[in-house]
């Protein structure tokens, strides 16, 4: 089998408004390998595949294809010349047979009329190429996943594509239906087809992998022939890097438990989760996507509703069964798409502020506007949000200063639990030392937090003790004296 | 003259109004006799009310084209419970009205409401059944037949007068009123908006959304109803055919009026001018003895350019 280099990555740079996405990355990609790039959420690893396969184009910098300069403005050229990509999402049309998928586009016709049969045996003929035992004339929709991550890659193949890259693919996968990729995987390097596999799973690198790449904020960290490295070492180099100190853990007093959680659990999305929260206290959620963590949040907020298990708050038990009833009992949630789930965008400040605390303000039914306009005005000065006026709506406010309009909100409702899920993403440095500086503060008065973030250094430079979660269960819970960034990496990314 | 609607905000359609007035004006000065500013006003009214409800419906993204067969549906139930009564005094027949209006709009607006949040259909579909079974029930009720046989007594709310303005318009300016204070004032009202906006966000932000649907659509009901009645007792009978196409009319005037049909955004005050400005140009063609026919054509071409306009700007 010859090793040529199939994909040469030069000094590919791509930023978008606000960060830096991919900084400078160099990488040769061989046919009839399997090149793993693995790296925490936000790394680049999505960034680098889509310029690869023609969804954006990058900055600066140079792709080759078998040698030759390559730049793609469409996904169509990418697939044209030998790249398809395995989406996390499947792309089937699930009320189409598995040929009709894989000649979408490219239909077999002979005058007006489509060749159903030979569709059907070309099919076939490639099916049986992979070892698959799937019928060519099966409808979509009545496939396992597993057998439509199989037709993909069929797909694939029968694009001829030299290049076949893997977005997670094992992330909805049962240990042998991950065996029967594998195998497959393998059958495609024999045929000299060069794999980008992305994972989380380090534990499934040795298996299938021969290099493995690590990215750490846009910038190319390391590639190691797979043999020539561990889990271990892979973590570190996944998360080293210099603590920037603004965060800033301060000394307060934590009081009695406020909440309790035993046991609940929301089928496909947590399951049977256990924890306290103690007044005064930061209590931190780490882990990677999908693990469940917004999920948690949403039904301790009684957005969506807990199937088994008891929520207590305040020694007293919970039965959400809408935000309401949480906003009632002083809990507030600042979710983790402000855009979408936050804010109401062609509204001002003060209407988003005011919005869930108006049924506590109200004058027989009619809005108390002197209190909105106050309540707004003080917040305005105290979180330092930066708008003309509280009249401005809040599309044309920077990130930093929406995401403070939402948390304005909760304190004026007087909240004494914080839900937060991501609270600083996409937010630039000042605004988000001036957000741990509310936390503190809200905190030091006896309010207590519950955050979900993705940054590991934010959680361990602030909260006070952090819960890990790995696919849907708490996988550890950390004193932060006792936590680091390799203690909460292999929590959120190995399997026991 | 509509695009300058929107970049000039409220007052590109107050001067496209103030244009088409100067328009008719000049064309038929018989426009600004006061009866005839009277009978435009009278005009209108009846379709304010529905226009009233139908804006509820539209700032919260919705929209309900039942309405017409709901206000036919409830002339004929006043009309038929009314015939019962024929000795009676106008203020039976005024509680009897309003009764009606509020059953009949409750049922039918709570029917609609049903649909909509418990079985997800959506409200085009959802109220268009409602548009045929409404006004099915209002044919097979009345077999095709109209409903006479009413005392003129009947018919002071529609053709009656308190001093010298028209009852029609005390009742369009009181239920104008009420609406504006309801959105602009109470907290329901902000809750309409917030809907309109982001339903999400609304819920996480402790709306009972499926609450303040129910609420919308059965205020659209009762006011199409109480549309209904009025409309029966200027007519002092019960036609199964009336208010056909009042629903065109009344989103329309909404839509010109600078409510978004993507929902959240608009006052009720601007609808007051699209139903003007709607009205003017009824009148006017009237007077320049345009046919009918022809008014049909030209509304469907205004209502297309207001709906235009609003997604354009939408998507800005």
């Amino acid at each position: 089998m010859i090793q040529n280099t199939l994909i040469e990555i030069r000094n590919i740079s791509k930023s978008f408004p606000g960060v830096k996405a991919l900084d400078n990355v160099t990488l040769d990609i061989y046919s009839g390998e399997v090149h793993v790039i693995i790296g925490e959420n936000g790394a680049g690893k999505s960034t680098l595949i889509k310029i690869i396969s023609g969804v954006y184009q990058n900055d600066s910098g140079e792709l080759r294809l078998k040698g030759k300069l390559i730049h793609f403005t469409n996904p169509k050229q990418a697939i044209k010349a030998g790249i398809s990509v395995i989406h996390q999402e499947l792309s089937l049309v699930p009320d189409l047979t598995v040929a009709d998928n894989i000649f979408l586009g490219r239909e077999l016709i002979k005058g007006k009329f489509l060749e159903k049969r030979e569709m059907n045996q070309r099919t076939q003929e490639i099916l049986t190429s992979l070892d698959l035992d799937i019928n060519p004339e099966e409808k979509i929709r009545n496939l396992s996943t597993a057998k439509k991550q199989m037709v993909e890659i069929a797909r694939s193949v029968s694009w001829n594509s030299s290049l076949v890259i893997m977005d997670e693919p094992t992330s909805s996968l049962a240990k042998h239906e991950v065996d029967s990729l594998f195998r497959i995987i393998r059958k495609l390097k024999s045929e000299n087809v060069g794999i980008i596999y992305i994972s989380h799973r380090l534990q499934e690198i040795p298996e299938i992998g021969d290099k493995v790449t690590v990215l750490r904020d846009g910038v190319l960290i390391k590639t190691l022939p797979v043999n020539e490295t561990n889990e271990g070492k892979l973590v570190s180099l996944m998360v080293g890097r210099q603590i920037n100190n603004y965060y800033h853990r301060e000394n307060k007093k934590i009081g009695k438990i406020i909440l309790k959680v035993e046991s609940i659990t929301r089928k496909s999305h947590f399951k049977d989760i256990s924890f306290y929260l103690r007044e005064g206290e930061i209590l931190g959620i780490a882990g990677l996507i999908g693990a469940g963590r917004t999920e948690l949040l949403r039904s301790i907020f009684g957005a969506d509703k807990i199937e088994s298990g008891s929520i207590f708050l305040n020694g007293k038990l919970t039965d959400f069964n809408h935000p309401s009833q949480a906003i009632h009992n002083k809990i507030g949630l600042v979710p983790e798409e402000r855009r979408d789930q936050g804010l109401l965008l062609d509204k001002s400040m003060r209407e988003n502020v005011a919005l869930p605390s108006l049924n506590i303000h109200a004058k027989k039914g009619f809005v108390d506007k002197l209190w909105e306009i106050k309540a707004s005005e003080e917040y305005k000065k105290k979180l330092q949000v930066k708008t003309p006026s509280i009249e401005v709506i809040l599309k044309s406010l920077s990130g930093g200063n929406q995401q403070k309009v939402i948390i304005a909100r909760w304190l004026a409702a007087d909240s004494k639990i914080l839900l937060l899920d991501e609270p600083t993403r996409g937010i630039d440095v000042n605004a988000k030392a001036e957000i741990y500086h509310l936390m503190n503060d809200f905190t030091k008065s006896g309010g207590s937090i519950l955050m979900v973030s993705s940054e590991l250094l934010e959680i361990l430079g602030i909260a006070d003790r952090i819960i890990v979660m790995r696919e849907g269960m708490i996988t550890g819970i950390l004193d932060h004296k006792e936590a680091s960034e390799e203690k909460i990496m292999t929590l959120a990314a190995l399997d026991e | 003259m509509k695009l300058r609607k929107n970049k000039l905000g409220d007052y590109g359609l107050l001067l496209t109004f103030i244009a088409i007035c100067i328009f008719v004006s000049i064309m038929t000065p018989k426009f600004l006799l006061p009866q005839n500013i009277r009978n435009i006003m009278v005009q209108v009214s009846i379709n304010a009310l529905i226009a009233t409800g139908m804006s509820f419906v539209i700032l919260t993204g919705g929209i309900d084209i039942g309405v017409g067969s709901v206000a036919a549906l409830s002339g004929i139930v006043v009309t038929a419970i009314c015939k019962n009564f024929p000795e009676a005094s106008i203020f039976l027949y005024i509680c009897i009205g309003l009764l009606v209006s509020f059953i009949v709009g409750t049922v039918c607006g709570g029917f609609n409401a049903l649909m909509i949040t418990k079985f997800n259909v959506h409200p085009f579909i959802a109220t268009l059944g409602m548009l045929s079974i409404a006004r099915g029930l209002a044919f097979f009720y009345t077999g095709s037949k109209p409903i006479f046989g009413l005392p003129d007594s009947f018919g002071w709310v529609g053709q009656g007068y308190i001093g010298p303005v028209p009852v029609l318009i005390i009742i369009m300016i009181l239920v104008l009123a009420i609406a504006h204070i309801f959105l602009d004032k109470t907290i329901s009202g902000r809750y309409v908006y917030a809907v309109g906006s982001n339903e999400e966000v609304a819920k996480l932000n402790g709306v009972n959304v499926h609450q303040v649907k129910f609420m919308v659509y059965i205020f659209s009901g009762i006011l199409s109803a109480l549309a209904g009645v009025c409309l029966a007792s200027k007519l002092i009978s019960g036609q199964p055919a009336a208010a056909t196409g009042y629903e065109l009319t009344a989103i329309a005037a909404v839509v010109m009026g600078g409510i978004s049909m993507s929902g959240g955004k608009g006052k009720i005050r601007n609808t007051i001018m699209g139903l003007l400005t709607i009205g003017v140009i009824n009148n006017g063609m009237s007077l320049m003895r345009v046919s009918s026919y022809l008014q049909t054509i030209a509304m469907g071409f205004i209502i297309l350019a207001a709906v235009a306009i609003d997604q354009y700007n939408i998507k800005k």
